[in-house]
């Protein structure tokens, strides 16, 4: 049993069709890049998966259980789905301690010294345990991506959706940022991503999945996908960024 | 005829400001909490309740406060309820001033980033939540220099129940000036009373302006 199943997912803004049914089936440990043009859906699918964008049609079901659209279906949802944004969208008038406690103590009732044990831990992980006490603005694009992903970390999720989390960095801050998420691999999280570092989705992830309008066109093992590309869409998304 | 000293007038124009500051309170206090109500259930999203909302806001906004005042007073008699002008001028300064705050807040809470419900909703907060420990602290320290300065409407708004028999500083001085016959030195005290009250506010208003522009937590 996969842990996410995603299937048969339609998904329209007005009379744009988004996502034109959409099978993904992600494993324990897997780590999968979305990979594909702009427009075509990754991020719209990726948001899918945590109840951020409603489905006008298919299913999503987690460790097993169908997601319904009750709040207590989404929440469970949001337990187990964990997400870090392109713009880190952190709390800004919280410390970065702060941000990582807030949601364990308030979503999920943890005593105030619970909550900062593993926030202390989180941020321990992601290496700024010397920025605890810094607001958001005295942070560099990179320490409050990291942030964010600890923030993301201490609600213990299952998956982690990762939504374009170095395309809003200066070049030289993407590595630390890609650096923790390499780390996650390596330990045995569970990530979904989409991305435009194909270097990196290459070096790191199991599975790559080519979106093109609307639809998974294709997917498999990076190397493979890269190597030989069966389709001319896929053939021409490599071939533009290696030229 | 009795003479008048300055301070006669004074004196008794004195005693009348209390109630327009009790009044102006009084309003402010009570328009926040069903404004601030108005915006919850606005932000909150039903699509009824943002219409009723925005109807409430549109009514009070096109229409004078002086209509507003009349419509409760001599309305509320005709429901069977019979109100005295302390009753009519609360509960009509009460909604004037609860549509107006609910509408300034409600752009301050719009000017919160869409990634902050976005991640707090990630995180698994529900309405109350988010509201409570993300997006209030932030529309707050928006709205704090436009809510204060909103306040100056109110006192003057104040002089407004004078018409249906509110004895406060402008009724006050009607009253006065019927006996003196020195409009131009009553109305002049009123008119300084009321600046006395005002100027403090706007300076305050201004004050927290420059303040929080610096600031961004």
């Amino acid at each position: 049993m996969s842990l996410v199943e995603l299937h048969a997912i339609h998904k329209s803004f007005g009379a744009l069709q988004v996502l034109k049914g959409i099978d993904l089936k992600i494993d324990e440990g897997q780590v999968i890049a979305l990979i594909g043009k702009s427009g075509s859906g990754k991020s719209t699918l990726l948001r899918t998966i945590n109840g951020l964008e409603t489905i006008d049609d298919g299913t999503i079901m987690v460790a097993g259980k169908k997601v319904g659209d009750h709040d207590t279906d989404l929440l469970q949802l949001r337990l187990n789905v964990g997400m870090v944004f392109q713009q880190f969208n952190l709390f800004p008038h919280y410390t970065a301690l702060e941000n990582v406690m807030l949601s364990p103590q308030v979503v999920k009732k943890q005593s105030k010294g619970e909550a900062r044990k593993i926030a202390e831990e989180m941020l321990a992980k992601v290496g700024l345990s010397d920025k605890m006490m810094h607001y958001p603005d005295q942070l560099s694009g990179g320490q409050q991506q990291r942030v964010a992903i600890a923030r993301a970390l201490a609600m213990k999720p299952r998956v982690l959706l990762c939504d374009e989390v170095t395309s809003a960095l200066d070049p030289e801050l993407v590595n630390e940022v890609l650096a923790v998420v390499r780390q996650l691999a390596e330990e045995g999280m569970t990530l979904v991503m989409v991305t435009h570092e194909m270097r990196f989705a290459r070096e790191v992830c199991d599975s790559l999945v080519f979106m093109h309008q609307g639809r998974i066109h294709e997917s498999g093992n990076p190397e493979h996908v890269f190597a030989s590309p069966k389709t001319p869409e896929l053939a021409s998304f490599v071939g533009g960024l290696a030229g | 005829m009795p003479e008048f000293t300055l301070w006669d007038i004074v004196h008794n124009l004195l005693l009348a400001a209390r109630w327009t500051v009790l009044l102006s309170i009084l309003a402010f206090v009570l328009g926040s909490i069903v404004g601030l109500a108005l915006l919850l259930v606005r932000t909150a999203g039903n699509r009824w309740a943002v219409r009723f909302v925005r109807g409430y806001v549109e009514l009070f906004q096109g229409t004078p406060l002086l209509m507003q005042l009349f419509i409760v007073f001599f309305g509320l008699p005709l429901l069977g309820l019979d109100v005295s002008p302390w009753i009519a001028a609360t509960f009509g300064l009460t909604l004037f001033t609860s549509a107006f705050l609910t509408e300034i807040w409600r752009g301050c809470v719009e000017s919160v980033a869409k990634g902050q419900w976005e991640a707090s909703t990630a995180l698994g907060m529900n309405f109350t939540q988010q509201m409570l420990y993300v997006i209030l602290p932030q529309a707050l320290r928006i709205a704090v220099p436009p809510t204060v300065g909103f306040s100056v409407q109110v006192v003057k708004g104040t002089a407004v129940t004078s018409i249906i028999g509110f004895v406060e500083l402008t009724k006050a001085g009607t009253m006065i000036t019927n006996a003196t016959y020195a409009p131009f030195t009553v109305y002049g005290c009123v008119a300084v009373l009321y600046f006395l009250i005002c100027y403090p506010l706007s300076l305050y208003a201004r004050h927290l302006e420059g303040k929080f522009r610096h600031v961004t937590r």
